[in-house]
């Protein structure tokens, strides 16, 4: 069996028992995994430009935001559909990619992560400065009747569960293909080695622009999405918290493989849910988890995997 | 209260808050420059040094002890608990990944989690104050020219306290502590060995590994003793971490990243700023120009305003 | 015709000249050797055409068009190709990969990406470690997969930087044979210590030292020039 096919049928294997578990899960697990599945959908994003590019951005809860609050601004103000909402909130998201990418590729290493991280900064101060329209810290509801997409109501939870399914699919499809794509292969060999890229003829800055704006894509997308399918908006998402996240889902899952965001996700959120039961200081699992993923697991879980057992993991 | 009285107040107190400040960020600095990593988890060692701080001055005041005693013993051992734990953390995290400047800065991003929420479980959600060891106020007169002639009088409201005071002079005699430990000294001149050239500094004999783990441990304790400094003024909480990391980042990109003399300078800069400009400006929108400000610096200006760039 | 020039192309590095004054030709078609001992400049020179590094002062005239100005990817697509002196490939990624980022630059499709991928393997003797990753093959293996990867651009003007370093004798002798093979249709710019291997493909050699041309002519005209054999300290074939 080629390793395409393998891949495909790994991948396809994953979506059909996502659809599948629908109907035998739980509620409570039911509702969790709606969630779970927007959230890896913005790590396949920030995977995009960490896993494949190898550009670590602290600041990526900046494109979550964008989009959920372009989405939201724009249902709330502009009395826009649910669909045209979630087109405002990725263009919103595209948008800041393009500046942000403009600027902080500039710079290279510890000095992008810091610019990202303070662009990140600005954009949640921002949100609370104009308070007044955002409903800062506090955030504003989506109302159920705003949230009915092309008359399939989504505040239903079976609805929101295969929108949130059809999310990741499109997500982890689109990822699968960029990467098997000429210039996904870019993308990979700028990571591998930049400055032979470049004496190859690749012009490095247009391509770690295109990463930034279709990881910053992604993300704001995953941002509007989850805005509608849980009808809340709210600074949190935009803040340091939610820049860390993605980077520690990837980090546990697996950066540079399309299943890690995923797995890591997934792992994440169930840690952090059985932890809660102990003490309510959750962040802390998080904490510990960071230090030991880079203390005894570089790769991640899918990562290891790929290197010890199937050398065709994509 | 009339303007100029005002400002005057505003500049007091933001020459406390550049004194603070310059402590955090000098530490944060010379661990970017002698070790080529930035701490993230900077803050928590000074959101611990404070609640530290509290730990200590309530037992020795529950056991009966003066609370000056209290707040002078704090004043020591806190940043020496704080230097402690930063110098473990070194040897026993970031010597073992290498110091790679990527995997550091996730490393202590999972470490500011830990302190924090460790804090939290501990300590307390609450915020608490500790008793500063002299607190007198001190009216301050203000010269205005009526019929005139100069007269002084008292405004209302006008003045400072000594603590205040005494946080400069301490923060100041600090600072040229740490300049002349740098300067003069062997520990000091093995430390910029090792920042000129690790390599080098290894064949000579230094003991890079040892050297690390103080330069990380005392980057830390100049973080608590700050905070212990600021803990009678400013309560301690668990988040308290937050802003000093921010603006010290800001003060240390700013002044130019490993650079002494441009960190002091450039805290006294954010410092005053921070103190006037929050007098005119909502400091939200005073943050927001900081944080876009220090990201610009970063894009064109990469070796800090104060800074002249590097040969290579 | 001319394919490459340089007119007053100069750098300094730190009041230092790296590289001074040199005007240079090259011939279309012609394989040229630039010797010269330790530190006279030759990767300066080399990096100042390709785009690596940006001169002091002069100009690049590749093809007839002053490239003086352009980012290296953008000489690059003009059809030059340049290998690293010390090598530098995607130590990760498998051979055939490695080659073929080299070939989509120019190549669409997934067909004729891999034929080209075949035949510059075939042709460097790689062809049966193409699944291997880069970074497991011996040292001269990867500095064959570097040519590899500048043959598969078929570039109009081929720069390799000391190619030959780390070879073992009998790669050395592949080696010349590749590049004699390559007459005619590449342009090639050689950086080589390796007397013999100068001697057996180069048509044309220069001579840097010191930053400037010390001299040029055919092998046997260098091998007998007095200035030349007094830069190698009188060892004709060091």
């Amino acid at each position: 069996m080629t390793a395409v096919r393998k891949s495909l049928l790994l991948h396809g294997g994953l979506l059909i028992v996502l659809f599948g578990l629908q109907f035998v899960l739980p509620a409570y697990h039911h509702g969790n995994l709606a969630r779970i599945m927007v959230l890896a959908s913005y790590a396949i994003g920030y995977n995009v430009l960490f896993g494949y590019t190898g550009l670590l951005s602290l600041g990526h809860a900046m494109f979550f935001a964008a989009g959920m609050y372009g989405m939201g601004l724009g249902i709330r103000f502009l009395e826009m559909s649910p669909a045209l909402a979630l087109l405002a909130g990725l263009a919103a998201g595209l948008i800041l990619a393009l500046v942000v990418g403009y600027l902080a590729l500039r710079t290279v290493g510890v000095a992008f992560m810091i610019v990202t991280l303070m662009f990140a900064q600005a954009l949640f101060l921002t949100i609370l400065y104009f308070g007044k329209w955002t409903r800062g810290d506090e955030g504003f509801v989506i109302q159920q009747p705003e949230r009915v997409l092309w008359g399939i109501d989504l505040s239903d939870p079976v609805n929101r569960y295969f929108a949130a399914l059809l999310l990741f699919a499109v997500c982890l499809l689109v990822s699968l293909w960029l990467i098997q794509r000429p210039v996904g292969r870019v993308l990979i060999a700028i990571r591998e080695n930049q400055e032979r890229a470049r004496m190859l003829g690749y012009d490095i800055f247009a391509h770690k622009l295109a990463a930034v704006m279709i990881s910053g894509g992604i993300s704001a997308l995953a941002g509007a999405v989850y805005g509608l399918l849980f009808g809340y908006v709210g600074a949190t998402f935009a803040s340091v918290q939610y820049s860390i996240f993605p980077l520690l889902w990837v980090l546990l899952g697996g950066a540079g493989t399309v299943l890690g965001p995923f797995v890591g996700t997934l792992f994440m959120f169930y840690l952090i849910d059985l932890s809660s039961a102990l003490t309510t200081a959750h962040m802390l699992i998080a904490g510990v988890v960071l230090v030991a993923v880079t203390l005894f697991a570089q790769q991640g879980i899918v990562g290891e995997l790929r290197r010890r057992f199937w050398r065709w993991l994509p | 209260m009339e303007f100029g009285p005002y400002l005057m107040l505003a500049s007091l107190e933001g020459a406390v808050t550049t004194a603070v400040l310059s402590l955090t960020a000098v530490g944060l600095s010379l661990v970017f420059g002698v070790m080529r990593v930035v701490n993230v988890a900077h803050g928590e060692f000074f959101m611990l040094g404070a609640v530290l701080a509290w730990w200590i001055a309530s037992a020795i005041g529950g056991m009966g002890g003066n609370p000056a005693l209290g707040f002078v013993i704090a004043l020591v051992l806190a940043p020496l608990v704080v230097g402690s734990i930063a110098a473990v953390a070194d040897l026993t995290i970031l010597s073992r990944i290498d110091y790679d400047p990527e995997r550091t800065i996730v490393a202590t991003i999972g470490l500011l989690y830990i302190m924090q929420q460790v804090t939290l479980m501990t300590y307390g959600p609450d915020a608490r104050p500790v008793e500063a060891p002299f607190n007198a106020r001190i009216a301050l007169p203000w010269v205005e020219f009526a019929d005139g002639r100069p007269q002084i009088y008292w405004p209302w409201g006008f003045g400072t306290t000594t603590y205040k005071l005494g946080v400069i002079v301490a923060a100041a005699i600090v600072l040229l502590g740490v300049w002349f430990v740098m300067a003069r000294t062997r520990i000091g001149l093995i430390m910029r060995a090792t920042q000129l050239d690790r390599d080098m500094a290894l064949a000579f004999g230094i003991p890079v590994g040892r050297v690390y783990a103080f330069v990380f441990g005392l980057g830390a304790g100049l973080a608590a003793l700050a905070a212990v400094l600021v803990v009678p003024i400013q309560q301690a909480h668990y988040l308290m971490g937050g802003d000093p990391l921010l603006l010290s980042f800001i003060v240390v990109i700013i002044g130019g990243l490993g650079s002494l003399p441009g960190t002091v300078l450039a805290a006294l800069l954010i410092g005053m700023s921070d103190g006037i400009i929050s007098v005119f400006f909502s400091p939200t929108l005073a943050k927001i120009i900081a944080t876009l400000l220090v990201a610009l610096v970063l894009v064109f200006r990469p070796q800090g305003l104060f800074g002249t760039r590097a040969t290579r | 015709m001319t394919l490459l020039s340089t007119r007053g192309l100069s750098r300094q590095f730190a009041g230092l000249h790296a590289v001074q004054d040199v005007d240079f030709d090259l011939p279309a078609g012609q394989i040229r050797a630039l010797i010269g001992p330790n530190g006279a400049g030759k990767t300066t020179f080399v990096s100042m055409l390709c785009g690596r590094i940006a001169p002091s002062a002069g100009e690049v005239i590749f093809d007839g068009q002053n490239v003086t100005g352009l980012p290296a990817h953008k000489r690059i697509s003009l059809g030059m190709a340049y290998t690293f002196q010390v090598t530098s490939i995607f130590a990760n990624l498998d051979v055939a990969e490695n080659v073929a980022l080299a070939a989509r630059r120019h190549l669409r499709g997934a067909a004729r990406v891999r034929g080209a991928v075949d035949r510059a393997l075939e042709q460097v003797g790689l062809a049966d470690r193409r699944d291997q990753p880069a970074g497991d093959l011996a040292y001269g293996h990867q500095r064959l997969l570097e040519i590899a990867m500048g043959l598969v651009q078929a570039p109009r003007l081929l720069i390799l930087d000391e190619p030959t370093q780390g070879l073992s004798e009998g790669e050395i002798e592949d080696f010349v044979d590749l590049i004699k093979g390559l007459s005619g249709e590449t342009t090639i710019l050689l950086i080589e210590h390796n007397m013999r291997v100068v001697m057996a493909s180069a048509d044309h050699v220069s001579v840097l030292n010191f930053g400037e041309i010390l001299a040029e002519g055919t092998p046997d005209e260098i091998r007998a020039n007095p200035q030349v054999q007094a830069a190698y300290l009188g060892s004709p074939d060091a």
